[in-house]
């Protein structure tokens, strides 16, 4: 598979505060990258040393294999980083025909990127006179001007009403579809859940976890269980190979975490044949954001 | 070149307050030489400007290159807009992130600004080429293209300036403290040179507005009517007026600290 970026040891501090510790990860071709983490975890500091706007302090970053320079990469490359920022004064498609300047772009398709984000009717306009909503569109348009090779986008449904936000998610749903490789900051879970393949969380600067998302949604869930004696159904849990761990939580339950696929008939079955019968038993899977706080929690 | 100066013209061409102030800048320009040819009439006595002298070659290169000066200051307002309008839009980020790189960025205002000066020392040339031939008195070709070096430090002091005030707005960001700092500097080069004036007067020279200064020293006491007025009044105001080639050094030592300068600061800053 082709890796588009490689990150390494990439580290920045502000004074004594790690914004960013010790990243280190890589992006392949054609997936679809959530990076995950609470305000503050340095999620746009990342970022903004990808795109060469924030110095880093130690560590370093290659873009395409180091075929290019950072320069030249970041004009194959799409990116808007927090606000949608363009000449207030100029309308849409002016603007649109100035990074085509900056990105050197040698035909720009401007009517089919301001079709695909609806602008295209309004490319006349100042930008000033526009909504949010439409800023970020048009800020979607400009980082697809050049056709990326991959698409970085920082919190792109921030501060948008709700059809703002299914707008543009719909719109990088599409663009995932066509196969552009795209890497998401969010601290939006379910977005990420919707979104991504792939996940990268990232806690006070630190990696937590990078790996698919269907793995890290813990895999086979756990199982809720109560009887008249807990302290009977304990071990008869334990001898069970598929069962990780057991805990008792509220409501005098137990919780029984699963590492192998283990049906809930199946449980109920070897626990009748043990003499217990169960008067509670239900299979639950973990969100994401089970995990991802369980995730930030341990930290 | 040709693409950063594009890139720089067409952010400009959007800009409103640019365009107005360039066009005071214009209106000024041709404002000052009209207003030398008008007649003032104090009932009998009738008052020219024009036909005091003024406009005699080669001495017209020296008069307007000085008065022209001073309303670089319009342009300079329009060189500090163009650069902390890009931190306030925050498209300076932008701009970095779409692939343009610091350098590129420096030297896309850095032409636009040579252009600012080119076109005003072309204009001045011109502007000062016909009022001279309307109204000097010599009219030989070897005596109307001398001391045509003060149009090149017309472009030398002007492109210093300029860069000054880029250096200014990318060090500070916001326009109206950089024109500030500027009235601030302006301020502390004059409370240097007064207070050195005695011990070492040649470290005036030094310092970056003055250098610039110096570049195109007041015509005033060169002025005809002054001299004779002066020896009248049995005062001697002449002094030494000349520009001498180490001081289109200093001046061009600044341009080049301002450039890297403003390169430095954007490279070390995190946006």
């Amino acid at each position: 598979m082709e890796t588009i970026l490689k990150v390494q040891q990439l580290t920045k501090r502000f004074g004594p505060l790690h914004a960013v510790n010790q990243l280190t990860f890589e992006i392949q071709k054609g997936n679809v990258y959530g990076l995950l983490g609470p305000n503050g975890s340095g999620k746009s500091t990342t970022l903004g040393m990808l795109l060469n706007v924030v110095n880093p302090t130690s560590g370093g970053y290659s873009w395409f294999s180091n075929q290019l320079s950072t320069i030249e990469a970041l004009k194959r490359i799409g990116a808007i980083i927090e606000s949608p920022n363009f000449y207030p004064a100029m309308s849409a498609l002016d603007n649109l025909k100035l990074v085509a300047k900056i990105k050197e772009i040698p035909l720009p398709d401007y009517e089919a990127k301001l079709r695909l984000v609806e602008l295209w009717d309004r490319k006349d306009e100042a930008f000033k006179n526009f909504s949010l909503g439409m800023k970020q569109r048009l800020a979607i348009a400009s980082a697809l001007l050049n056709d990326p090779e991959i698409l970085i986008l920082d919190e792109p449904t921030n501060g948008l009403d709700p059809k703002g936000i299914r707008q543009i998610r719909d719109m990088i749903l599409q663009i995932a579809e066509s196969g552009t490789t795209i890497l998401l900051a969010s601290h939006l879970l379910d977005e990420v859940e919707k979104i991504c393949s792939h996940v990268i969380v990232l806690q006070k600067g630190k990696m937590l976890y990078n790996g698919k998302v269907d793995e890290m949604v813990a895999s086979f869930g756990y199982v809720e269980l109560a009887c008249e004696s807990n302290d009977k159904l304990l071990p008869v849990l334990h001898q069970i190979p598929q069962v990780k761990e057991v805990k008792s939580i509220a409501s005098g339950k137990l919780k029984a975490i699963l590492e192998s696929e283990l049906l809930p008939e199946e449980i109920n079955k070897i626990c009748f044949e043990q003499g217990i019968v169960l008067s509670h038993l239900e299979w639950k899977k973990e969100t994401l954001e089970d995990n991802f706080l369980a995730l930030t929690k341990s930290e | 070149m040709r693409r950063l100066l594009s890139i720089e013209l067409f952010k400009l061409k959007f800009s409103k307050s640019a365009k107005v102030l360039c066009i005071i800048y214009f209106l000024l320009f041709f404002g000052t030489a009209l207003f030398s040819m008008i007649r003032f009439k104090f009932g009998d006595f009738e008052f020219r400007l024009a036909d005091q002298g003024i406009f005699n070659f080669p001495y017209i290169w020296h008069f307007n290159t000085y008065m022209v000066a001073i309303i670089k200051l319009f342009l300079a307002v329009v060189i500090v807009s163009m650069v902390s309008s890009e931190y306030t839009n925050r498209t300076l980020k932008q701009n970095f992130i779409d692939g343009l790189s610091k350098k590129e960025f420096v030297l896309s205002k850095f032409y636009t600004l040579l252009l600012f000066s080119f076109i005003s020392s072309v204009l001045v040339f011109s502007v000062s080429i016909v009022l001279g031939l309307l109204f000097s008195d010599y009219n030989e070709p070897s005596i109307i293209f001398s001391d045509l070096h003060f149009i090149l430090a017309y472009f030398i002091k002007l492109t210093a300036f300029f860069s000054l005030c880029m250096f200014l707005a990318i060090l500070v960001r916001k326009s109206a403290f950089a024109l500030g700092f500027l009235f601030l500097l302006l301020i502390f080069e004059a409370i240097v040179i007064v207070s050195l004036k005695d011990n070492f007067p040649w470290f005036s020279k030094f310092l970056p507005l003055e250098s610039m200064a110096n570049l195109i020293k007041e015509p005033f006491t060169k002025f005809n009517v002054v001299k004779s007025a002066s020896t009248a009044m049995g005062t001697d105001l002449s002094r030494d007026v000349n520009t001498y080639w180490y001081e289109y050094l200093i001046a061009i030592g600044w341009t080049v600290i301002f450039i890297f300068g403003s390169l430095n600061v954007l490279k070390s800053r995190d946006l």
